[in-house]
């Protein structure tokens, strides 16, 4: 499972954080998404899936 | 159910589609939308859609791919005209009539109009084609004014005058976002547009406009004085959509008014900035044009229709971008609250936290997105045991 961010598309409301705080992190004034492991484990994906679900300008993805 | 229809084609019917598949909904759903466009999101039209030129490409929501795994049959350019609650039957304005199990509208809000006939060069922004002819024209007029100081006013402001324009916002109000946010955050950031170099003209009401040929050449206030402008944007808040819905038999008001699962009748449920619903952990009616709402509410909405029967509870979220700041917000802002600032106002980075009868029911953040992020939890905490039921209408 790789995680991709698109931060151009991000508008920092940190929804990703609420809902997989292990996968994302958010900068720190402006909010905008960080990822803080790209190949999240097996076990986190449903709360990865969840994090796109939730993010309102869909800038989260994954491959494989 | 064999057929659900979302009407409205925009960020809550799009979320709509994609809740019924993740919920396991395999039927027929179609989408009937008003623009000819595909999804896009909306926030960036007022700001980097204009300021940085950005493509369709990078608002659009989804892209062709995710659309076509959707399976939804997408209608556009079509209007909705007519609901047969009875009869199952929706009517569209080219006399088609589709017969549903299920709705969802999420039909969205127009523009509010200056009332009488406007001259060119005057403009309203809500859709992707208002916005590609606002930044042309921006190109050929130096001086422009902004009628209204509520979101939208106030992050056009902001976007005109990054491109160098010359900017004079006008409203009837004493400080921006008003209807938003206590004074104390409407007077910071009318000070941050001030030197910003945007002219703010508060407490002024607006007579007309004046032109020639045609065409804008200023905006005239009550007081007879008037600023001369080649470009105006009138933003003085919104309308639901439900002109088509007054006859139907739903109950309308201020949106499609909703119970506390977003249910307007059997079968029919509402989501997005058209929606009015009782939020049970705030015992209040509320109807919100912000995007994270269009996300949130669609999904709930489908659920419900889908038989979850379970409230629309959320802890509402907007953001809006001007000039170098980031204002966000969780929860709500009763103009009876008060407000509590942690950190320093001047600081250029602070939490306020709003507390009304009793308990803290709001949260904004000025330039500080991850602190305000922890903020939420002690609004979830402080709204999760209440249940506030709607009291019964009864006939007067």
């Amino acid at each position: 499972m790789r995680v991709v961010i698109e931060q151009a598309r991000c508008c920092g409301a940190g929804q990703c954080v609420l809902a997989a705080p292990d996968v994302f992190d958010q900068r720190e004034d402006d909010g905008i998404v960080i990822l803080l492991q790209e190949n999240p484990p097996e076990e986190l994906r449903a709360a990865v899936m969840q994090a796109i679900k939730v993010c309102p300008t869909l800038a989260i993805r994954l491959e494989g | 159910m064999r057929t659900v229809i979302v009407v409205g084609g925009s960020a809550a019917g799009l979320a709509a589609v994609q809740s019924l598949r993740a919920e396991g909904y395999r039927e027929r759903i179609i989408v009937v939308g008003a623009e000819i466009h595909l999804p896009y999101d909306r926030p960036p039209l007022s700001k980097g859609f204009i300021a940085d030129n950005l493509p369709f490409e990078h608002i659009r929501l989804g892209d062709q791919a995710l659309l076509d795994d959707l399976g939804a049959e997408w209608l556009v350019p079509a209007r909705a005209c007519e609901l047969d609650l009875n009869g199952r039957i929706l009517r569209l304005e080219a006399d088609d009539r589709l017969g549903f199990d299920g709705l969802i509208l999420t039909t969205g809000v127009s523009p509010r109009a200056f009332p009488g006939k406007v001259p060119g060069g005057v403009y309203t922004l809500r859709g992707l084609d208002d916005a590609a002819a606002l930044r042309t024209a921006l190109g050929t007029a130096p001086r422009v004014a902004v009628l209204g100081t509520g979101v939208l006013g106030m992050e056009f402001a902001a976007t005109a005058r990054k491109l160098g324009l010359d900017v004079t916002v006008i409203g009837n109000s004493l400080h921006p976002l008003a209807r938003q946010f206590p004074s104390e955050i409407g007077e910071l950031l009318a000070a941050r547009h001030r030197e910003a170099g945007v002219t703010l003209r508060l407490n002024e009401q607006i007579a007309g406009f004046e032109e020639t040929g045609g065409r804008l050449n200023g905006v005239r206030l009550a007081n007879g004085e008037i600023i001369p402008v080649e470009l105006a944007l009138v933003a003085i808040g919104s309308k639901p959509n439900v002109d088509w819905l007054w006859t139907s038999g739903l109950l309308i008001g201020d949106g499609i008014l909703c119970d506390a699962r977003c249910c307007a009748a059997t079968g029919i449920y509402a989501a997005g900035d058209v929606a009015s619903w009782w939020h049970s952990g705030y015992g209040a009616r509320l109807r919100i044009e912000h995007r994270m709402n269009a996300t949130e509410q669609a999904a709930a909405a489908v659920k419900n229709l889908l038989g979850a029967a379970e409230d629309f509870r959320p802890i509402p979220f907007m953001w809006s971008d001007q000039h170098d700041v980031k204002l966000q917000s969780y929860g709500i802002f009763p103009a009876d609250g008060a407000l509590e600032i942690e950190g320093n106002m001047a600081s250029g980075r602070f939490v306020a936290l709003c507390h009304h009868q009793g308990r803290v029911v709001g949260a904004l953040g000025w330039n500080a997105a991850k602190a305000l992020r922890q903020s939420r939890m002690r609004l979830a905490d402080a709204m999760k045991d209440i249940r506030i039921d709607e009291p019964a209408l009864t006939a007067a």
